[in-house]
């Protein structure tokens, strides 16, 4: 490669709110449920039907706008995308087209270079979700389950302004990490909620006009999305290399090949007729409604920061890493509540549960212990019940399937024998079937000591203080 | 008893029921009995819901016995047009691409009927999807005129205005996007009106265009549509473009009283191509309702030869999306043999759909395509927006705007569709209504040489039906007093 390329981003983020009714029926948006059980006439486009906009998806939409400093737009209005697909039962898509909710923000992210930057962001819109698909190939036929059709997303469109896979990085968890704060979504890429597609193009260093963009689907995680850009740049710049040009078209990424194929060029884009949603009326966004949203607009990450460094002890770095993710710091706050002491439950975060976070690939949202089970598990380390090795053990457990450490100690005889009797039986024991490490230590042999605190775990099978035991040792002899 | 059912006012019969002279059962075999009689000369319904209506009469009439009924329209049979939908009951839309279709829901206009105790009889014959002014667009042949069976009914709501006027219901309801209610009770001799856009809940009205669709009575005289409205109106938060109103009790308006009341005609409505018959019949109703005391005069509304563009833009482009959702996929018609989803969608809507319903889809379509959006649809928004300008100013000075329906009587059988442009121009007195949202309403006045029916319309402010219904009735009084 002679020339020096550089490559130019631009995001569309699909993200599924967390209404519990759709965007414009009464119908569930829970997941999991039953196909075409949560539906009605209006979600499954039934003749006759019409559409009602769900306040919160507005009020969720505006406080995303808000958070990402974009200019809320007091008149806005639906749109109709007319397309045929099964998937899709009216046959066009409620969006917003010509007055979208929010337009002109940004947010800023840090480069790798550690330097600072704004990633504009172009408008953000609201509209509705599709049902779902499902090919049944021994049937030779195709299924469509309602349920998802009518759930509330906003599409949030970015400038052309990221430059590498790592700034598009920062810039999807800065939106997850400002969509967490305000509650409006869980942002969870692998089920969905949260989906981006990338637009990339590439030019060479300094050239001041764009090349032919390419948009990338099917990007589930943030490893896919790093890979999909690598590959696509390359992809690129081999045929600019090659004397060929780059076609204009939609590509869908299949991770598991590390390769993407194109799914429709722009000759073949449809003409989706957009035009205003008659069936809905215009939105007015008063100045009342915008001060009410922005009075409930929670405590984001650098104000948070700035309170946890006043009120708790622990470390910059931890921190830093605790507000990064809502669930983290929701967790951290609620068992400090409870009395665990700051650094302690931190401690807890920063090593067992980032540890075990990675190692299972679980994002943390879906952390499944409460912070009344971290409470207990970091009083009963406290109150010397359990020592730190159980302590882990016990852990786990609790990071697997939520169990109350109380419990689960007491069932599986994990406590440290309180019981100084049985303590003092055990360590005579030990002294009477040890005489040459207790003439040793009689001799000064400090070392020997150890050896007899050993000995009285392993014959306590671990339920003990070695503290204790030191202690007890020592008075004994 | 000695008295012909079939052939009361809702308000008569409801009467009777509450004085036991007959009773919802009785009322309503006498209707089935009549319809059985003489549908196969009119045609007038798609469905008769025979078991589903006595059912529901037994019903009503326990309701009435028990105290829990007494309004005017208290166990009075009904016909409902093909485009609401009836839960458990066909409803076709007149179209071959809804002909096995049964709604899983009940219309709110529809509903509002039933807490009334209204009893459905069936539902009427109407032009495919509301797109015509004969009913002979209809999938089910067409509605025949019950006043001369050679000519049409009018549309598309002909098969309501046909049944009321051949006493196959004692009332109807129907739909009005751009004339559809008073054009074809003009042709048929009955009152039909079209209320203020958002009055009645469009919820479970199969859409056409749905910013202009309203649905409305047709019944035998104006105080039956006064009840009717009544009944109709409602707030209904399922329908966004429903409006709250505290003014819906139209029954107070039926009084002899017209008084001082400010009457214009346009000049714009008495031009070329308006028969000289119905322009001595409309401008002879002005004089009746100037002897009563209202003061008339002619004024130039303006921006008349406009509105029929603006409409057939706007309603096409609003119908070419509404309809998309008839697709073989869900429900309704499927073509038989296809290869694959692109093949099966154009071959079920090519065979499903009917030539107007497919030439308002493609021009619809093409007035919303990149690149004469703005040429079109949005110039014709813009037309819509003065149009609504031209009544405000009119309004300003008038109480009322008088004219005629339309600009002759029903046209003979098969006259109509092989020119599609002249059966637009028919539309011309009455599509700017609904472009402004007005509420419009027709009455009899009178007769052709040929003995065919000429409506009046009076057409009034958004939220003025009352005064609409004060002068129809006041002029419906006339030959009491004669």
């Amino acid at each position: 490669m002679s020339k020096q390329y550089e490559t130019v981003i631009g995001l569309e983020v699909h993200v599924e709110l967390a209404t519990k009714t759709k965007i414009f029926c009464g119908c569930s948006t829970a997941f999991g449920a039953a196909p075409n059980t949560q539906t009605c006439p209006v979600c499954t486009g039934m003749p006759g039907s019409l559409p009602v906009l769900n306040r919160q998806v507005l009020e969720y939409a505006i406080a995303v706008g808000l958070a990402t400093n974009c200019d809320i737009t007091r008149y806005a209005k639906f749109d109709r995308k007319n397309y045929f697909y099964p998937d899709n039962p009216q046959n066009y898509q409620i969006s917003q087209l010509y007055l979208p909710i929010c337009r002109n923000g940004g947010v800023e992210i840090e480069t790798q270079q550690g330097g600072k930057k704004i990633v504009g962001i172009h408008e953000i819109h609201m509209e509705e979700d599709a049902g779902k698909l499902i090919h049944d190939e021994w049937e030779d036929c195709s299924l469509v389950d309602y349920n998802r059709s009518g759930v509330p997303l906003i599409e949030i469109v970015s400038e052309p302004d990221m430059r590498s896979a790592g700034e598009v990085i920062a810039y999807l968890e800065k939106l997850r990490q400002v969509i967490q704060y305000l509650g409006a979504s869980d942002c969870k890429l692998q089920e969905g909620s949260m989906r981006a597609d990338v637009n990339l193009s590439v030019r060479e260093a300094g050239a001041e006009t764009f090349g032919t963009r390419t948009e990338m689907k099917n990007l589930n995680s943030f490893k896919a999305i790093t890979r999909a850009i690598e590959a696509e740049t390359e992809r690129q710049i081999d045929l600019i290399e090659a004397g060929e040009s780059v076609v204009q078209e939609t590509r869908r990424w299949d991770d598991a090949k590390g390769e993407s194929y194109a799914m429709r060029s722009k000759e073949d884009a449809q003409d989706y007729r957009y035009f205003p949603d008659p069936d809905l009326t215009p939105i007015s966004v008063s100045e009342k409604m915008l001060e009410e949203i922005r009075a409930r607009q929670p405590e984001f990450r650098t104000e948070k920061m700035a309170r946890y460094r006043e009120e708790f002890e622990i470390p910059d770095y931890d921190i830093e890493i605790i507000t990064g993710e809502k669930p983290l710091a929701d967790l951290f706050e609620a068992a400090v509540a409870l009395g665990a002491q700051p650094k302690k439950v931190s401690n807890w975060i920063m090593g067992e549960t980032l540890r075990l976070m990675k190692e299972r690939e679980v994002d943390a949202s879906d952390l499944c212990f409460s912070p009344e089970n971290l409470a207990k598990l970091i009083a009963l380390t406290d109150s010397k019940q359990i020592n730190s090795s159980v302590a882990k053990e016990v852990f786990e457990v609790m990071f697997a399937e939520n169990v109350d450490p109380e419990q689960y100690v007491e069932e599986k005889g994990l406590k440290i024998a309180g019981d100084e009797g049985a303590l003092r039986k055990t360590i005579e024991e030990v002294i009477a079937a040890n005489p040459q490490s207790v003439e040793d230590y009689r001799n000064g042999k400090e070392k020997a000591i150890g050896f007899l605190v050993g000995q009285t775990m392993k014959a306590m099978k671990g339920k003990a203080d070695p503290g204790a035991v030191n202690k007890m040792l020592r008075e004994l002899l | 008893m000695n008295m012909n059912i079939v052939e009361m006012t809702a308000t008569q019969l409801s009467a009777a029921i509450r004085a036991g002279e007959t009773t919802a059962t009785e009322a309503t075999e006498a209707v089935l009995a009549q319809i059985e009689k003489e549908d196969k000369k009119y045609n007038c319904y798609v469905t008769v819901d025979r078991d589903g209506a006595l059912a529901q009469a037994a019903v009503v009439q326990k309701k009435i016995e028990d105290g829990e009924l007494s309004g005017p329209l208290a166990g009075v049979p009904v016909a409902v047009k093909d485009n609401i939908c009836t839960e458990g009951l066909l409803t076709t839309c007149s179209s071959k691409i809804l002909h096995n279709f049964v709604p899983t829901y009940t219309a709110e206009a529809v509903k509002n009927l039933q807490k009334a105790g209204a009893v459905i009889l069936g539902k009427t014959n109407m032009d495919e999807f509301a797109m015509g002014s004969t009913t002979e667009t209809s999938a089910y042949g067409p509605t025949k005129n019950p006043r001369n069976p050679e000519h049409v009914p009018g549309g598309s709501s002909g098969g309501s205005a046909a049944a009321v006027a051949a006493c196959e219901c004692i009332y109807a309801i129907g739909s009005d996007t751009g004339g559809s209610i008073r054009q074809p009770a003009s042709y048929c001799g009955v009152v039909g009106m079209k209320p203020t856009y958002g009055t009645v809940s469009r919820y479970g009205l199969i859409a056409y265009g749905s910013s202009l669709d309203q649905i409305g009575p047709l019944t035998k005289d104006v105080t039956d549509c006064a009840a009717v409205l009544t009944a109709l109106a409602s707030h209904d938060t399922k329908d966004s473009t429903s409006v709250s109103r505290d003014d819906t009790d139209f029954m107070t308006a039926l009084t002899e009283d017209v008084e001082g009341m400010r009457i214009g005609i346009p000049n714009d409505y008495l031009g070329e191509g308006l028969d000289d018959g119905v322009r001595t019949a409309v401008l002879q109703a002005a004089a009746v309702l100037e002897d009563k005391g209202a003061v008339v005069e002619r004024f130039d509304l303006s921006l008349v030869e406009y509105a029929i563009p603006a409409y057939y833009t706007i309603a096409a482009a609003e119908a070419s999306s509404n309809l998309e959702r008839f697709d073989g996929i869900k429900y309704g018609y499927r073509t038989e043999e296809y290869a694959g989803l692109h093949n099966m969608y154009k071959k079920s809507r090519s065979e499903g759909f009917g030539e107007e319903v497919k030439r308002r889809i493609m021009l619809g379509s093409f007035v919303l395509s990149s690149g004469y959006y703005d040429a079109y649809y949005l110039k014709a928004l813009k037309v819509k927006a003065l149009i609504k300008k031209a009544f405000d100013k009119a309004f300003s000075k008038y109480d009322l705007i008088l004219g005629p329906v339309a600009p002759t009587t029903a046209p003979k059988l098969g006259e109509s569709l092989g020119d599609p442009i002249q059966m637009y121009l028919g539309d011309i007195y009455t599509i700017a209504v609904n472009l402004a949202g007005l509420p419009g309403i027709s009455v009899p006045c009178g007769e052709d040489s040929g003995g065919l029916p000429i409506g009046l319309q009076l057409i009034g402010d958004c939220f003025q039906e009352k005064k609409l219904i004060r002068a129809a009735y006041t002029y419906e009084q006339r030959e009491k007093k004669f």
